[in-house]
């Protein structure tokens, strides 16, 4: 076949065939693998569910002042804020729990790409989350039938910081899924060591510094107020400890590590 | 076009591929030959650019594996049909790549019908699935980008007799369409039933190489004898290396005519001569491999 023996010549990067594959196009396929396994899927439907399981809780629980568009949104929101990041963790360490990194990484030698692929399949998924929640708020919101207009306001500060919450939520799941590269010890090693940093801050002398790189102390408020100054800086803090350097370590273990 | 120059890798100071050198062309398909363990696989990763060699450089079309822009269009790669998603099934784990490398869709339902798996196979979890199907699923996926390359490890592993019949067409069709074919095996039989080149490993090392028949007529002289002790006396009396076949009488490192004559001189009735054929290819791999099996 004369066709075949011509196209021994070089690939050429950027012409038909060998156009490499878009950013937009690697995010599809991660978007489509937290889907397409029956975990993955029911994960996602569990989140869902859950969203609107406590905004319903919320509505028969919560005192009337309460039930404002605003904190029904926030209990929207409580759920997706731990299984996200179990969402983002899984759909790191499948990869090598399933050693499905031999076809990925073989189909895209540029390990990086596939790692902002996933980062951003799940900040989409975090950033669909919040919009649920929006939704399920607003929806909670009609039905408890608010007697003013003031229940329906959601200053965009909140906004903001709903934004900070979920996106860091996920992004911290796929930092330890990426440092641990296995799913069950990462699962673990997720809700354990934060605890376990709440838990040695109850010493005393180590109470100030535990201030600041505790996620119960730091990030709760984000999900209450406006957040001052000194609070955006213990965030700042907390979250380089638990995200950032999660993210660094596992981008140089993804990087250099043999797969097989 | 895939070329191994000097490639090697260590692990934990031990070299398990050490100074490692082939070529393989378009249009043959190359047997890559060793028992577990001598270093097939590793080769095979650091062809596919998913381990980094410590020394020596890889090719693949000309380039390295890594500098091509979508590689799945151009190599396919079978390197362990046990990873995919237990999970997935076995259509949509062929979807998920298509969609990476910019396949047609339609094209995976092609594939699924050429490997033989049927639509209820494709819609099973891979869980499900028997090794030879996860074989014939992963020759799909390596033929999922029409790729002129293809880099298979232990193909043949878990298929049947009419399975490898089949895929040896399949293969011989690949390779005279001009491809590329490196496939490895740790069992003589699949690579003399399956390829027409082979490159043998053992222990890391690269200890034969060539076609099939040069490896063969290079392989010894087979001579059989009832008296097998006076046989014996007769070679080592000529100087002649032998070595006993498994079946029986000795495998000579000569050509016919000299062990006949050293046989004359010995006043040994001969039962049958000739070129030992498979059979000293066999015993050829056999002696590589003893060592490690006799280890292991």
């Amino acid at each position: 076949m004369s066709a075949a023996a011509a196209t021994f010549e070089a690939p050429v990067a950027g012409l038909g065939i060998d156009r490499r594959p878009g950013l937009v196009r690697l995010t599809g396929v991660e978007l489509r693998k937290m889907i397409d396994t029956r975990a993955g899927f029911w994960l996602q439907l569990a989140n869902l569910g859950l969203m609107i399981a406590f905004v319903v809780v919320g509505l028969i629980e919560a005192d009337p002042q309460g039930r404002t568009f605003h904190d029904l949104t926030w209990m929207a929101l409580g759920p997706a804020g731990s299984l996200l990041p179990v969402v983002g963790l899984l759909l790191v360490t499948s990869e090598w729990s399933q050693r499905t990194t031999v076809i990925t990484f073989a189909l895209v030698p540029r390990r990086t790409r596939v790692l902002v692929a996933k980062l951003s399949a799940g900040l989409i998924v975090s950033l669909v989350s919040l919009a649920a929640a929006l939704a399920i708020g607003a929806v909670g919101t009609a039905v408890a039938g608010p007697s003013s207009d003031a229940a329906w306001s959601f200053p965009p500060v909140m906004l903001g910081q709903a934004v900070v919450f979920i996106t860091t939520s996920m992004i911290m799941g796929l930092a330890f899924g990426a440092m641990i590269l296995a799913s069950a010890p990462a699962i673990v090693l997720y809700f354990l060591l934060p605890g376990g940093w709440a838990a040695l801050s109850t010493i005393s002398a180590l109470e100030g510094p535990a201030r600041w790189l505790d996620n119960a102390h730091s990030l709760p408020p984000m999900t209450e107020h406006a957040l001052s100054a000194i609070e955006w800086a213990r965030v700042g803090t907390t979250l380089a400890l638990w995200v950032l350097l999660p993210a660094v370590i596992g981008v140089w273990r993804i990087r250099r590590s043999e797969v097989s | 076009m895939i070329e191994s120059q000097n490639l090697t890798k260590r692990f934990g100071g031990r070299a398990v591929v050490d100074d490692v050198s082939f070529l393989v062309q378009p249009g043959t398909v190359t047997g890559f030959l060793g028992a577990n363990g001598a270093g097939k696989t590793t080769t095979l990763r650091m062809l596919s650019g998913l381990s980094e060699p410590d020394a020596g450089q890889a090719f693949v079309l000309g380039g390295r594996y890594r500098d091509l822009p979508n590689p799945g269009r151009r190599v396919g790669i079978l390197l362990d049909a046990a990873a995919q998603h237990a999970g997935r099934r076995g259509r949509e784990a062929l979807l998920v790549s298509a969609q990476m490398i910019g396949v047609d869709p339609r094209r995976v339902d092609a594939l699924l019908e050429l490997v033989g798996l049927d639509r209820s196979a494709a819609r099973k979890r891979v869980r499900h699935y028997s090794l030879g199907m996860r074989q014939r699923l992963g020759l799909a996926h390596a033929l999922l980008g029409d790729p002129q390359v293809l880099i298979l490890d232990e193909p043949a592993n878990g298929l049947d007799p009419p399975g490898m019949r089949w895929m040896r067409e399949l293969l011989r069709d690949f390779a005279d369409r001009g491809g590329t074919v490196l496939l490895s095996s740790h069992l003589l039989h699949e690579v003399e039933a399956l390829a027409d080149r082979l490159v043998i490993i053992d222990l890391g090392r690269i200890v034969a190489e060539g076609s099939l028949a040069e490896l063969l007529a290079a392989s010894g002289t087979l001579v059989v004898a009832p008296d097998e002790a006076g046989l014996r006396a007769a070679l080592d009396a000529a100087n002649l290396t032998a070595r006993p076949s498994r079946d029986g009488g000795f495998i000579v490192d000569a050509e016919p005519e000299d062990v006949g004559r050293a046989a004359l001189a010995g006043g040994v009735a001969v039962a049958r001569i000739g070129p030992s054929g498979g059979s000293g290819l066999e015993q050829l791999f056999f002696d590589l491999t003893k060592p490690l099996e006799a280890v292991s």
